[in-house]
């Protein structure tokens, strides 16, 4: 196949999923109030009770609700990583993914498409959440607003990427609840998203290190960093790192001569 | 062991011209420790209504899955049109259109839209794509559907849906897995007929496979599976005749009494 039909593939999944994502107008709505209201609600009571000191990249001191814009962000993320996962378990039990997984185009390069358009997706609902916030008085460096585009997509990326390998060992649709469980929720409270981690240090030094090991932490402070035009190398690389593991994991997962799929779904 | 050989014999016969549409050889395969086939060798000639005729459970789907490469054979070889389904997947996988038992649309999309995403996992052009939409939808004659959210559509209209998917990319071999399974009547006399008017109208070869005797014509190339095994291949007739039966129902049950 010509460079062209696979630049026609990957459009025809990222156009998919738009459609999808269209018809599907309560999972943006979902996507977008479960963040503000942890910004309306949760940062607004913490506001006046948690300060936070001086820190890279913030110049100056900054309000509690400033500070947790990043981390709503790659909730968002997280939240769709996770759905782009149901929706494959999903896919898988109505029998929709034997399509894409019958395309002559390597297995690899079709779950890379299928987690590119994830991460695409997610800008709008990252965009509109934004502008809320904007509207709500959060102000970021104008410049920000793009220079986060690349840790948006890094980020975005890791985070299906763990979807992708978490849909390939989910069973049935009724194991999600686990995810919400065991990987969002973890992933998400024990991380910098919430509290800087040296604030963390100064409750349990344990969790702390669970938090660094953590790597949505990293997808936080890339996004916290490039938000305010600044890079935090170790970030980058680390969610990079994250990114590569995870798929290579899905990617193995999904390999027809591995089997996994064969022993989640027999014949009959 | 030896009709099934004598059988795999004459079917490479037939197709001795053109590469079969499917040349399986010591196929086995095991889900969850139970063998789900064994030892599976069948040839499947080029041009021709080939049916896969078992009992649920009997391995048809496996077979189907390993064929379609859903996933990989654990021992055995699989060649589709020549090319061998381990080493060159790409290839085979671009000859062959697939109808799934369980169907495989999504339903929070238009006809149209269904059809648009399997071209473009074929890599084919927008332009090409708009042309064949309309062909195969045409032929199905769910053109004026086009628009339509798969969701609405009827039992019957779905499987049309799925054919017509299934050929757009031009495939040389159209594997059907229980393609008339949950259908009405009606539906199913259809979409068989339809099935077996594309082998004369494009020269492509069919798999189907079923459990229904009916939906088998004397003259078919059948090959009979039975718990994983293969136990006879040869024309329906034929098969009757050896078994001294009288219909083909009488002739499967001794045959997978036989066990």
């Amino acid at each position: 196949m010509t460079a062209l039909g696979w630049l026609r593939c990957f459009q025809g999944i990222v156009w998919r999923e738009a459609l999808r994502f269209v018809h599907q107008r309560s999972r943006f709505i979902s996507a977008l109030v479960r963040p503000l209201i942890w910004l309306f609600v949760f940062a607004a009571g913490f506001r006046a009770t948690l300060g936070i000191a001086i820190i890279p990249p913030y110049d100056t001191y900054i309000l509690y609700d400033e500070y947790i814009v990043p981390g709503l962000i790659a909730m968002i993320q997280l939240f769709n990583g996770m759905q782009s996962s149901l929706s494959m378990v999903y896919d898988r039990e109505m029998g929709s993914m034997r399509v894409l997984l019958t395309s002559p185009l390597p297995r690899w390069f079709l779950l890379i498409c299928k987690l590119s358009a994830g991460a695409i997706l997610s800008l709008p609902q990252i965009y509109v959440f934004l502008l809320i916030a904007r509207l709500y008085g959060i102000e970021l460096p104008p410049w920000g607003y793009l220079a986060v585009i690349p840790a948006l997509l890094l980020s975005g990326l890791m985070l299906g990427a763990l979807g992708l390998l978490l849909s390939s060992v989910i069973r049935q649709l009724e194991n999600f609840a686990g995810v919400m469980n065991f990987v969002i929720f973890p992933m998400f409270f024990a991380s910098s998203a919430l509290y800087p981690l040296w604030k963390v240090e100064e409750g349990s030094p344990l969790l702390r290190d669970i938090c660094a090991a953590n790597p949505f932490t990293y997808a936080v402070e890339s996004i916290r960093f490039l938000l305010y035009c600044k890079v935090d190398p170790m970030s980058l690389l680390l969610v990079s790192g994250s990114l590569i593991i995870f798929m290579a994991l899905a990617i193995i997962a999904y390999d027809p001569s591995k089997g996994m799929l064969a022993r989640i779904r027999g014949g009959g | 062991m030896n009709h099934v050989t004598a059988g795999h014999i004459a079917l490479e016969q037939v197709s001795a011209l053109d590469p079969p549409a499917i040349r399986v050889s010591g196929l086995s395969h095991a889900i969850g420790g139970r063998k789900v086939l064994d030892q599976i060798d069948l040839t499947v000639p080029s041009g021709r209504f080939t049916v896969l005729l078992g009992q649920n459970g009997a391995g048809k789907t496996t077979l189907f899955s390993l064929i379609s490469r859903l996933y990989a054979a654990q021992s055995g070889r699989i060649e589709v049109a020549g090319q061998d389904i381990a080493r060159h997947p790409a290839a085979a996988l671009a000859q062959m259109g697939i109808i799934f038992q369980q169907r495989a649309l999504d339903l929070e999309l238009t006809a149209a839209q269904n059809l648009s995403y399997h071209a473009a996992l074929h890599g084919i052009s927008w332009r090409e794509t708009r042309r064949r939409i309309a062909e195969e939808l045409m032929r199905v004659g769910l053109l004026s559907e086009a628009g339509r959210r798969a969701r609405s559509f009827s039992g019957g209209e779905m499987r049309r849906l799925e054919i017509a998917r299934a050929l757009l990319h031009r495939p040389r071999l159209l594997l059907c897995d229980e393609a008339t399974v949950g259908l009405d009547i009606r539906s199913r006399t259809d979409i068989l007929a339809d099935v077996r008017n594309l082998v004369e109208e494009r020269g492509i070869s069919v798999l189907w496979a079923t459990h229904l005797i009916d939906e088998v014509h004397p003259e078919d190339l059948t090959i009979i599976l039975h718990r994983g095994q293969i136990r006879r291949v040869g024309e329906a007739s034929s098969i009757v005749a050896e078994m001294g039966a009288a219909t083909l129902q009488e002739a499967f049950r001794k045959l997978t009494e036989a066990s």
